[in-house]
């Protein structure tokens, strides 16, 4: 019987098979090769202030995709995400412009994305309602609730504080936000979470396999609640660096960002059956994004074709997703 | 009428018993699952429990693995009473089970799969306040342990959703064999298995019980039950209604006694 014999542990394999081996290998190699086109149509593209617009242009959907990548690990999803993130810059700035305080109202704006993140995580986790159906709800209200709040229309919000994510630092060439250095420090506190904690380790068994998760004695809905949660306050940060890119709260802004968000997730090579996939991936799907938008764009093309091409793109990475999924 | 009437045991009659369950019953309303049964796994064994449908088979190892309460009755580990509030509390108290459903996570790697749950921070500052994981103190016991337990693996890094059925299995059943303290109860471990899968995991209890850990092994497969078990407690309406073994019962006595066309 072969199952009574020691092997030795098998050799490791070689660096490329290794590195071609990592999930984010496949979008890591789509985004070289759409900056190398990008660039021999345009060497605009690769100037060091180029470089820098397409990272202010991502940090926003680059942010609320941390959490939505949070969310579809546990095989769950967000469409609510822009609505919480508006939620966010509509209470700061209205708060603000009332005469409070700006950290605490900013702080107050974080807390209440925070408990709409939670709000959903408990619908989700005690209810058993499907996930879609939840955020697809709140979405709803929230859009709602704050075109009543603003009466309709968009505000300016001018307050050094709120607009402190848009100042820059310059390094070597490239002007960057403090937003897109939060941005980044989000990513890596976010991956450390996921892959270095046992918190991060039980998402992926959640999304993997619930029953096996709570088996091996995993509080699953808790976990599941603490997920929402943490997606939340990212959406609530995303608000200030929202507010620091644009100086203004309009309850009709980032609706496109549920989609966007998405596209950066499945783009990243994280799967939209959850537990398998990670942040690496995202940062690069982000990026993926905001590279052909600012690549079309400089090449002249008619903004319309960034919609599409960005539309077949989801398309294959889902196709690649569901491939491999059935070769499993 | 007392056990030891039809116990013909391999293992000396010395050997301490690790648990055991006194006339439990459990009803349902009017239905009676259990009908004051009575059980006993001894040190170093591998004992069957089989019984037709409906039996109580299952409600037995629910009983026994803290997923019910029973209504009357009482479970002794290690010869004192205990009262398991749930599952973790069966746990806690070192007993392991491994479900017939494959409970593993198939993207991560074994060795995430095995210490699920039990994960283990680094030592010092870095685990206890940025609670990092210690992969590869993990990856090392979880080498050791499949080495241990003689099971060829794949690398320990690879994910489990590489492995065939029985490796995956292989994985469940190391879980247990490298967490359980006091003993390992498998509930129908290879129904969802090919043949030659199955004997894969056949091998795997064979060692854990040679590792000294005794093993409860809940199966229909008549075959399976004669290679391995030491002693086979047959299940008959919610009672035990034999103790035998292998050697002093063939499999169509057992089969007589678990329908009541046969007393032992």
């Amino acid at each position: 019987m072969t199952a009574s014999t020691v092997s030795p542990p098998q050799a490791s394999p070689g660096l490329a098979s290794r590195i071609l081996g990592t999930p984010s290998a496949g979008p890591f190699l789509v985004l070289i090769a759409f900056c190398v086109i990008f660039t021999v149509t345009n060497p605009r593209f690769l100037a060091t202030h180029n470089i820098s617009i397409i990272l202010q242009q991502t940090i926003i959907v680059g942010t609320l995709a941390i959490g939505q990548t949070l969310v579809i690990l546990t095989a769950g999803i967000d469409l609510a995400v822009g609505a919480i993130c508006v939620l966010g810059t509509i209470v700061a700035g209205k708060m603000v412009n009332l005469g409070y305080d700006p950290v605490l109202s900013m702080g107050f704006a974080v807390l209440l994305c925070s408990l709409a993140g939670l709000a959903a995580g408990s619908l989700i986790s005690g209810l058993r309602l499907p996930p879609f159906i939840v955020t697809l709800g709140i979405l709803g209200i929230l859009t709602a609730a704050l075109r009543l709040i603003s009466e309709g229309g968009a505000f300016a919000v001018r307050d050094p504080f709120l607009g402190w994510t848009g100042n820059t630092v310059r390094a070597s060439g490239f002007v960057l936000t403090y937003g897109v250095l939060i941005m980044l420090a989000l990513y890596a506190i976010t991956w450390y979470l996921l892959n270095q904690t046992k918190w991060g380790r039980h998402v992926y068994a959640i999304g993997n396999n619930p029953e096996a998760a709570r088996l091996v004695g995993i509080p699953v809905r808790r976990h599941l609640l603490s997920v929402y949660l943490l997606a939340g306050f990212i959406y609530g940060i995303a608000a200030w660096l929202a507010l620091g890119r644009i100086p203004n709260a309009d309850p009709n802004a980032l609706q496109t960002a549920n989609l966007d968000s998405i596209t950066a997730v499945v783009i990243g090579g994280t799967s939209l059956f959850g537990g398998r996939g990670g942040l690496i991936g995202t940062l690069i799907g982000a990026l993926i994004v905001g590279v052909l938008r600012n690549g079309l764009t400089l090449a002249g093309i008619d903004p319309l074709w960034q919609d599409l091409v960005t539309g077949i793109l989801v398309i294959i990475a889902v196709a690649f997703d569901q491939i491999s999924r059935r070769k499993r | 009428m007392p056990a030891d009437i039809h116990t013909v045991s391999p293992t000396p009659d010395a050997a301490p018993v690790v648990l055991e369950a006194r006339n439990l019953v459990k009803t349902y309303g009017h239905v009676t699952a259990l009908d004051g049964v009575d059980f006993e796994l001894r040190a170093g064994e591998i004992l069957a429990v089989v019984g037709d449908n409906g039996a109580g088979k299952s409600t037995l190892i629910k009983a026994l693995t803290g997923a019910l309460h029973p209504t009357s009755g009482e479970i002794l580990l290690d010869g004192k009473p205990i009262h398991f509030k749930g599952p973790l509390d069966a746990r806690h108290a070192g007993i392991e089970t491994v479900y017939q459903d494959l409970a593993v996570a198939p993207a991560l790697d074994i060795a995430s799969n095995l210490f699920l749950g039990r994960e283990i921070r680094c030592r010092g500052i870095l685990g206890s306040v940025f609670r990092r994981l210690d992969k590869k103190r993990m990856r090392e016991e979880a080498q050791r342990a499949m080495t241990d337990l003689k099971f060829r693996l794949p690398s320990i890094t690879n994910a489990v959703e590489a492995l065939s059925g029985g490796q995956r299995q292989g994985v469940a059943v190391a879980r247990a064999a490298l967490f359980a303290r006091k003993l390992v109860i498998m509930d129908e471990p290879t129904a969802a298995l090919g043949v030659r899968e199955t004997g894969q995991v056949l091998e795997l209890i064979r060692s854990i019980r040679d590792r000294g850990l005794p093993v409860v092994l809940i199966s229909h497969n008549m075959p399976n039950v004669f290679e391995l078990a030491d002693r086979i407690h047959i299940m008959r309406l919610g009672r035990r209604a034999a103790v035998v073994t292998p050697k002093s019962h063939s499999m169509n006595d057992v089969v007589a006694i678990m329908t009541g066309a046969a007393t032992a």
